[in-house]
């Protein structure tokens, strides 16, 4: 089954937060959707999750009861412990008994909350917190899972311990549909979604998206066009988008990172259109 | 008279039962970009509170400035929380003559990416925009010190690169720099490393020195997703980088063995160690005790 928007458009007053976008999310893979703040991740997950009504375009998503979100605020009750989070969802899927104690412990044991399971939501670390929200987005074993910034402000094992989740997911044939801001973990989603300003800058594997990429980025301590590069661990990176950078410079191979940054240069040169 | 500027010894914070920070020795010098690493809950954020003089210590010292984190000290201070600290039911302008009023000085120029907000309410704008303001109010009276609790979290990329920017100016300037990231390419920004665990300061120094005696394995291989799952499932403190595979503390020969045993062909390489894989083994020690 693969769920999708096509076409989709989103104004919020005189706000296009969505323009003429089309994502497809097939069962079984993890499409990732990257982007600053501001450029739409959310309002195009929010369409597929039913919490936002298209102006334009169609939606293919599973009823309610097949689908799960994780917003990107906690999505737990800070006064309820893990059990007592996982148990009042998992009731208003119609789960319990046994079949709920066994689906219960295994998602706490993969995502190594078991220790904690007592503890309120309130005491958990932000990155335990995350992983909680991501139980009880999947409890109800859903088509769609759609997570909205799982790993913002998680620390780098938690984050692996997510990305475990999200692909176990994928892997049973689940549709994961995920927006991050850390562009590595964007890189091992089976189809990326770079967004900017509500409409897609470019999307497709990894693979593809990388091949597709014209001009050359080089690594320099002083560029030569200030507007044109960008800071990278200790030197810079600049973008040489026609004729190619002049002789002397250093060319690097660009990482999704350098990708995006370039394009949305390109799109900030541009100017608004 | 000092030229520390941010100073923890033998500092340690109690929450009942549970020690946040335990005898936690550091500082930050004038000039220095020193980067507070460590998971969710190892104790980064209760410490900067305590070196800012927000909570007390419950035994050791601390000094903003060469004395006690008093309210005159913190005038010299400039301190971006994780929450930001800025008035949502304020405009972007009212934000900033408040905080510029606050510390006695004056409000800062518009930069030509907020000129367009002043009047806007702060709930209203974009996360990244907040943090511009923030930034802006923090900036504003040139600060000696800045603290930052992620100050990049959430950020796109063209925006991150832009903060560290202005972190790596303002240390140009002679201020001191202490910032708490998860991105582990903004730590190789950083002059000197911390990084804390369960509420200890465990390393610190260089990239290198966080390491420490860490080492990793590369699995190099056709189906990365594969080989994840099947190292994982062998309880292998398996790690990615992109869609490399990457295992902390691995011996080449038994990961080969789970390896061939589910029928997946890699060459396996020993590569330097992350400062993300000195974490994981850290938590992994932290579990096993």
């Amino acid at each position: 089954m693969t769920y999708s928007v096509r076409s989709a458009t989103v104004r919020f007053g005189p706000t296009l937060a969505l323009d003429d976008v089309t994502v497809e999310v097939p069962g079984g893979s993890v499409v990732a959707v990257v982007g600053g703040d501001g450029a739409g991740k959310s309002t195009l997950l929010r369409t597929l999750a039913g919490e936002v009504l298209l102006d334009r375009g169609t939606i293919e998503a599973p009823p309610r009861q097949r689908l799960g979100y994780l917003p990107a605020s906690s999505g737990s009750w800070a006064a309820l412990t893990v059990t007592q989070n996982i148990d009042f969802v998992a009731g208003i899927y119609g789960l319990g008994g046994d079949q709920l104690t066994a689906r219960r412990s295994e998602l706490l044991d993969r995502a190594s909350l078991t220790p904690a399971a007592d503890r309120l939501a309130s005491q958990l670390s932000g990155g335990m917190r995350r992983k909680l929200g991501f139980i009880m987005a999947i409890v109800h074993r859903p088509a769609l899972l759609i997570l909205d910034e799982p790993s913002t402000g998680v620390d780098p094992v938690s984050r692996i311990d997510l990305w475990r989740l999200a692909s176990e997911a994928a892997a049973s044939g689940t549709a994961v549909l995920m927006s991050t801001t850390y562009l590595d973990e964007a890189e091992r989603a089976a189809h990326l979604v770079v967004l900017d300003n509500g409409r897609i800058l470019v999307q497709g594997s990894y693979d593809q998206v990388r091949s597709g990429f014209a001009g050359v980025v080089t690594q320099t301590d002083e560029p030569v066009r200030a507007d044109w590069a960008w800071r990278r661990g200790r030197v810079q990176h600049e973008y040489w988008p026609g004729a190619g950078p002049p002789p002397g410079t250093t060319a690097v191979a660009p990482d999704l990172e350098d990708i995006v940054i370039a394009l949305s240069l390109v799109r900030r040169h541009a100017g608004p259109s | 008279m000092t030229s520390i500027l941010l100073r923890a010894e033998h500092s340690t914070r109690r929450f009942g039962p549970f020690t946040a920070v335990d005898d936690v020795s550091m500082q930050v010098q004038p000039g220095e970009v020193v980067g507070l690493l460590g998971a969710n809950g190892a104790g980064k954020t209760t410490l900067i509170r305590m070196l800012l003089g927000l909570i007390a210590v419950t035994s050791g010292r601390v000094e903003l400035l060469g004395g006690p984190p008093d309210r005159e000290r913190r005038r010299r201070l400039g301190y971006v929380p994780q929450g930001l600290g800025l008035y949502g039911d304020l405009t972007v302008r009212e934000n900033l003559a408040f905080s510029a009023q606050a510390y006695g000085t004056a409000e800062p120029a518009l930069p030509p990416a907020l000129t367009g907000h002043a009047d806007v309410l702060v709930r209203a704008l974009p996360l990244g925009a907040q943090r511009q303001v923030a930034f802006l109010a923090a900036l504003a009276h040139s600060p000696d010190v800045l603290v930052l609790d992620e100050p990049t979290s959430g950020v796109d990329a063209l925006a991150r690169a832009a903060l560290w920017d202005t972190i790596r100016a303002q240390a140009e300037h002679g201020a001191g720099v202490l910032v708490t990231t998860h991105y582990m390419q903004e730590a190789q920004q950083c002059d000197r490393l911390l990084l804390m665990s369960g509420g200890q300061l465990v390393a610190q120094g260089s990239e290198a020195d966080i390491v420490g005696s860490t080492t990793a394995v590369a699995v190099r291989t056709e189906d990365w997703a594969q080989a994840f799952a099947v190292l994982n499932a062998a309880g292998a403190p398996v790690m990615l980088a992109g869609r490399a595979i990457r295992v902390a503390n691995a011996d080449p020969a038994e990961l080969q063995e789970v390896l061939q045993a589910a029928g997946i062909e890699a060459s396996l390489q020993p590569v330097p160690a992350t400062i993300e894989e000195r974490m994981l083994m850290l938590a992994r020690g932290a579990e096993a005790s």
